[in-house]
């Protein structure tokens, strides 16, 4: 019973598929999220999926071992200061429009 | 005592059932982000979420990333998302409609995204060997510090600038009434 799942953390398609659930996830979030910071940890979540698809990419291909390793910490660094901007300006526009909620930011449609 | 090669009953492998369990924490904690109403909660599973990716990337053989993912997202990321969320969050805020009216439409796109990447995944022959490789640190060191150190310094002014561009565009301006 349930010995097709024996191996599965030595297969490639168990961690891409879990990366791409991931994205699916945060993309989702992207969309449907009203709040400016909710969408911003669902770019998180999209940015994640990716490392660990170029980490599992990484640990399956001996030609790109120890280059998926250092392309997901700088993806990190470069997420950090994604993070850092981004809220900057959400903190920036709710201190001007008092909420931080996407759709009533509707002054460039007015 | 020794475990037993499977786990009895199930018969699959006990680093199995840990990747299992890590997935399993990973999708149900970055569904309570994206679902759950009250957002100082979805900070906090993002938090656990980080952490089951993390262990994750020690499961993939990259101990170095599953640190720097420890110390970046969890460490600082996770705390900026946070004080930035008790920063906007006005108590006369909505909490009942945390959706957009296109949630439903999005939803559905969502699922048909992820369907379409498990079925690309699982028709494609991705060359793969059979078993996991672990990432020898002190040859990622070697590559990091010798052919990728343009990138490397690239980076870290590139972190200099967000650091200078986020304290910029948070700070309160001088001379308007607000």
């Amino acid at each position: 019973m349930l010995s097709f799942l024996d191996n599965i953390s030595q297969s490639l398609d168990a961690y891409l598929v879990l990366a791409g659930l991931l994205f699916a996830i945060g993309s989702f979030g992207f969309l449907a999220r009203r709040n400016a910071i909710s969408m911003l940890m669902s770019i998180e979540l999209m940015l994640n999926a990716v490392n660990l698809s170029i980490i599992a990419f990484g640990a399956f291909n001996p030609s790109l071992n120890p280059y998926a390793s250092i392309i997901a910490l700088i993806v990190i660094a470069s997420a950090a200061a994604e993070a850092t901007v981004g809220l900057a300006i959400v903190i920036a526009i709710y201190r001007n429009k008092k909420t931080p909620l996407v759709d009533e930011y509707d002054a460039m449609r007015q | 005592m020794t475990l037993p090669e499977t786990i009895p009953l199930l018969g699959f492998g006990w680093d199995d059932l840990l990747f299992m369990i890590f997935a399993a924490i990973l999708v149900g904690s970055a569904l309570l982000v994206v679902l759950m109403r009250d957002i100082i909660r979805c900070g906090l599973a993002m938090i656990i979420c980080f952490a089951s990716l993390a262990g994750l990337y020690v499961f993939a053989g990259a101990p170095v990333v599953a640190a720097a993912q420890v110390l970046v997202y969890i460490g600082a990321i996770s705390v900026l998302v946070l004080f930035a969320i008790m920063l906007t969050q006005s108590k006369s805020g909505p909490r009942e409609l945390v959706f957009q009216t296109q949630a439903f439409p999005a939803a559905i796109a969502a699922a048909v995204l992820a369907l379409l990447i498990a079925v690309t995944v699982a028709s494609t022959d991705w060359l793969a060997s059979a078993t996991r490789i672990w990432t020898n640190t002190r040859d990622m060191a070697t590559q990091l510090f010798a052919s990728y150190s343009l990138p490397f310094e690239i980076v870290s002014v590139l972190l200099l600038a967000a650091v200078i561009g986020g304290v910029f565009l948070a700070k309160r301006e001088k001379g308007r009434a607000d």
